[in-house]
């Protein structure tokens, strides 16, 4: 794997499914299925390859590529590489992560679509430009391309919403489109200014450029510290909407709901960890001086998400809406590990990433075989499943598991760590915070005991348990989740080095 | 003046402008001698191979040293060349679309239509080349009285004739209030021509001199945002755009406003840039009044994007969506940066692309119906799914996507006004927030052509003309999306502009 397009391979590899999705008749189901999920197996394949490499020893950086793409001023007085914008790729163990965990829902999640009942050509040509600009986000090599990859995954979401979504699918598509245009629009200001007067958007050289002294004489204009913690509180927002954090959530409730649940599988599983990981990019990345001014107020931020979600969850009729309301408690656990700002809060920040993706996207796939059986996802109307579905509803009682921390799967270790680091450092924070995790417990287990063990109310409704088709992706997630929560050293090792660079930067 | 003197200017620099002028020539002498009942469509044609002739013999100026000629009457620098670039370009798409322009009723002036609209493209061009007032003024007219009668061209439509009344009178106003301000310059340089008065502002220290040229200034700024259809004079473009046949719309919103900017720049960069002021920049007139063009900015982008949201006719959605586009482009002029030509440039060469595309699929659709309510754009997907994706890509490149032409030159303007110092936040602020505020109504547009069913099954047939044009615009702005670099490198031989002074 000495290849230098290896990252460009394995970003634009959906793009030959796209191109081969556009010679199948739109009326062919089958093929066009089959070719879809089929066109999401060489970024997985080529993903798990360079994981398993990375595992073995093998250096990322000799992945990197890099090439001019643009120059947006060449007056004679700038250096060559002044305003240059390049297409450069490169990644760590982090991004690395991420991106294993992207082709892997993605793949499952294209398994999942066999139930979308119309216009599966567009949906699946779409579904893999979302790939393709999801892969992309977690790549880039400097601000400007991450930001173009992230606007990618804007326009095919707003129509997979839209199209494909339930009853009230347009307001979804509107509202995830305001809230992360804004957010988008956040981030471009934040990144046109550094941008601007740094005359870079890579990421090293931005970091050099604000931390060297020697290198802030070489800014094209200023960047005084009030304007530094202006760029960090702006950015924190941008990222903030796409956490989502608390007053901010609303387009994630209703994309949660409305959303075909194959999508919901991305969104929840990848699209909400962008937030994360460009909080952790470029927030502790770029600003550790902000960050660290900041810290206490993102650790309280992250308890009212916490608790503001596990309390909402509580009361909601509607099992999509527990879900949604649970990935806005979750979520505040990242910001809680992240608040902590030592070694092991980034690592249970970035493991909950991670193992909220795995866990959401598995509920999510439960979501979608129940509902093609009973079309409907009212917690009442569901009750008694355990007698007409065993296996689903078995699935469900150990995602709700894995959900509440239970010990041996991956949500504990990921809470642990994250409360770990939070105790270290702001002991009374976190001490409110674990009312959350209890919290947890008990809204999760009241949804699923109700779904599971409850009243039957569908007497009319012939009920079969998931195909063996159904059944090969939920176990898949079921495994992976087991095994993060027994064996974590598998996502500690390669994240290992990313997070020491990230604590370096932070002064230890 | 002597015959001798007359011969020995540098003729062959006007050579564009003679290729339009002898085809416009041409296009009415053969259609006085043609039959009536000769179809004129072929005329079109002419007209089309003459610019694209103009538009190469331009493209082959660009090595040629700046030059002045006529007693400084009429300049050929990098400036000039590079905005002819453009406004031939767009000139050139909006005669493809006049070709297959079939309103309900038929067209009975066809000939007309198309040497009028070389003539108003006549006039643009003279525009960007004036070196002097009245040179400017004349290129403005030939321009604007063009304009007018091409607005009304549709005899018998009443939302045309209204179109065309509105344009003449809010013309004539505008057109009166720049004269006004530019008898101010005058009354204070002694002198029309724009190198001398540069020179002449210089020896203004007085402040009561410069009061008179703030006032100038603001006349100037207010006539000529007519032109360019930003605050304060943005009323009339709506009406006029939707009653004026679609070419001309297109048209309008395209070349007209590039005209005007080549105007803005070239009067305000050279008359006001020299001058000093008591204001906040003493330097220079034009740096102490950036408050005032960025305030219309804001005006324009704010106005223009929250009045578009509720627009259910596409022509008229368009022309508050190129009021919007007016604000981003004076964005890129109130920053001042270094980079601000160069950002207009682009951002107008992507603007053309992007909305003559639109323009064209506009056109075919609302032709047939006779009616361009966003209605007729339901279920455009089922009906000729490659016209949607068309039309996706222009609705994605006005709201700046990246992947598009039009999002490189939103983040140039953004980077020109983030780059001076002190930064121009917020005003980049403004721009941004109405951005996202626009994708509410160019997504709009998407959910009908993609989302809702249709209301007939036939399917969309697009003529010659506006395939070539949808054609040419899509490629041109996925191209310069995603390459952006080939865009930079015409520019780069204009030198970032350096001989717009000398």
């Amino acid at each position: 794997m000495n290849g230098t397009y290896f990252l460009s391979l394995l970003i634009f590899s959906p793009l030959l499914g796209m191109i081969l999705l556009a010679f199948v008749p739109k009326t062919q189901e089958r093929t066009v299925k089959l070719l879809g999920f089929l066109s999401t197996l060489p970024p997985l394949l080529l993903s798990l390859f360079a994981f398993w490499q990375y595992l073995r020893g093998y250096r990322l950086e000799h992945l990197a590529e890099k090439h001019d793409w643009v120059r947006f001023t060449d007056f004679p007085f700038l250096t060559e590489s002044t305003y240059l914008v390049r297409y450069e790729l490169n990644i760590d163990g982090f991004s690395l992560v991420m991106i294993v965990l992207t082709s892997l829902l993605t793949t499952l999640a294209a398994a999942a679509s066999i139930h979308i009942k119309k216009e599966w050509k567009g949906y699946f040509q779409l579904f893999l430009l979302l790939e393709i600009g999801m892969l992309g986000v977690f790549a880039a090599g400097n601000m400007i391309l991450f930001f173009i990859f992230l606007e990618m995954t804007l326009v095919p979401m707003f129509f997979l919403v839209g199209k494909w979504g339930g009853f009230d699918r347009e307001r979804a598509a509107y509202s995830y489109l305001l809230y992360n245009g804004l957010g988008s629009a956040i981030l471009l200001i934040v990144i046109l200014v550094l941008f601007a007067r740094t005359g870079t958007s890579n990421l090293e050289l931005l970091n050099e450029m604000l931390h060297n002294p020697v290198a802030q004489a070489q800014l094209i204009a200023p960047l005084s510290e009030e304007l530094r913690l202006w760029l960090f509180v702006a950015l924190f927002i941008a990222f903030g909407i796409k956490l989502p954090i608390v007053p901010f959530h609303r387009w994630m409730l209703r994309v949660h709901v409305e959303a075909p649940p194959s999508i919901v599988m991305l969104h929840a599983g990848v699209l909400l960890k962008i937030g994360a990981y460009g909080l952790i990019r470029f927030g502790i990345g770029l600003f550790p001086d902000q960050f660290r001014h900041f810290a206490f107020w993102i650790a309280v931020l992250g308890v009212i998400n916490l608790l503001y979600g596990a309390f909402l969850a509580f009361v909601q009729e509607e099992f999509k809406m527990v879900l949604a309301y649970s990935s806005v408690s979750h979520m505040g656990i990242i910001l809680i590990g992240l608040g902590a700002l030592n070694e092991a809060g980034i690592q249970g920040a970035i493991f909950q990433a991670v193992s909220h993706g795995l866990i959401a996207a598995f509920l999510f796939l439960l979501v979608s075989i129940l509902y093609e059986r009973t079309s409907t996802t009212t917690i009442d109307r569901l009750g008694g499943l355990a007698k007409v579905m065993p296996l689903t509803a078995g699935c469900l009682l150990a995602g709700a598991m894995a959900s509440l921390g239970l010990p041996g799967m991956s949500g504990f270790i990921s809470e642990f760590t994250a409360f770990l680091g939070l105790f270290q450092t702001k002991p009374v924070v976190a001490a409110i915070g674990t009312l959350g995790i209890i919290m947890t417990a008990v809204y999760m287990l009241r949804a699923v005991l109700n779904m599971t063990f409850g009243p039957s109310m569908r007497n009319d409704v012939q009920a079969l348990d998931m195909s063996t088709i159904e059944a090969i992706p939920v176990f898949i997630l079921l495994v992976l989740i087991v095994s993060v929560g027994v064996y974590p050293y598998m996502l500690a090792k390669p994240l290992q080095a990313a997070i020491e660079m990230m604590m370096n930067g932070l002064g230890g | 003046m002597s015959m001798h003197t007359l011969l020995q200017y540098k003729w062959s620099m006007m050579t564009p402008e003679f290729i339009v002028l002898i085809t416009a020539l041409i296009l009415s002498l053969a259609d006085l001698w043609m039959p009536n009942d000769k179809n004129r469509r072929p005329l079109a044609w002419i007209a089309v191979v003459g610019v694209v002739i103009a538009l190469i013999a331009t493209a082959g100026l660009i090595p040629a040293k700046p030059v002045s000629i006529l007693y400084d009457t009429f300049r050929i620098d990098s400036f000039s060349k590079a905005f002819k670039l453009l406004v031939l370009a767009g000139g050139a798409l909006c005669l493809l679309l006049a070709l297959d322009y079939r309103p309900k009723e038929g067209l009975s002036h066809r000939g007309e239509f198309y040497y009028l609209l070389l003539c108003a493209l006549l006039g643009a061009m003279i525009m960007a080349s004036s070196g002097d007032l009245i040179t400017l003024f004349v290129g403005l007219e030939l321009l604007s009285v063009s304009s007018y009668i091409l607005a009304g061209i549709r005899k018998t439509s009443a939302q045309s004739n209204e179109s065309a009344l509105k344009y003449v009178i809010s013309g004539g106003i505008a057109t009166a209030i720049t004269l006004f301000g530019m008898s101010y310059i005058f009354g204070l340089t002694g002198t029309t021509n724009l190198k001398e008065m540069a020179f002449e502002v210089q020896k203004l220290a007085d402040s009561n001199y410069q009061y008179l040229l703030a006032l100038a200034f603001l006349l100037l700024l207010v006539g000529l945002s007519f032109k360019i259809s930003s605050v304060p004079f943005h009323m009339w473009a709506p009406d006029v755009y939707q009653g004026a046949p679609t070419p001309v719309t297109a048209f309008l919103s395209v070349v007209s406003k590039t005209a005007g900017f080549v105007i803005l720049l070239r009067l305000f960069i050279t008359i006001f840039a020299a001058a000093p002021a008591h204001g906040k920049d003493p330097s220079s007139l034009l740096l102490s009044m950036q408050n005032y063009i960025a305030v219309l900015a804001g005006l324009t982008m704010i106005i223009g994007n929250t009045v578009a949201l509720r627009q259910r006719s596409m022509k008229r959605l368009f022309a508050y969506s190129s009021i919007a586009h007016a604000g981003y482009l004076l964005v890129g002029f109130a920053a001042m940066s270094w980079v601000m030509i160069d950002s207009i440039w682009f951002y107008l060469l992507a603007y053309v692309l992007m909305n003559v595309g639109a323009f064209a699929i506009i056109q075919r659709l609302s032709d047939e119906a006779d009616s361009d309510d966003m209605i007729h754009f339901a279920g455009l997907y089922q009906r000729n799914p490659l016209l949607a994706v068309s039309m996706g890509i222009f609705l994605l490149s006005l709201a700046g996507i990246p992947g598009t032409a039009g999002f490189i030159g939103k983040l140039n303007i953004f980077l020109g006004a983030l780059m001076t110092e002190p930064g121009h936040y917020m005003l980049a602020a403004v721009m941004i927030a109405t951005t996202v505020v626009s994708y509410v109504y160019y997504f709009g547009v998407f959910v009908q052509i993609f989302f809702r069913p249709a209301d007939e099954a036939a399917s969309v047939k697009l003529p010659v003309g506006l395939t070539v044009t949808v054609v040419l615009c899509a490629f041109g702005t996925l191209l310069f999306g995603i390459f952006p670099s080939l865009a930079y490198q015409v520019l780069a031989q204009f030198e970032h502009f350096g001989d717009f002074l000398q």
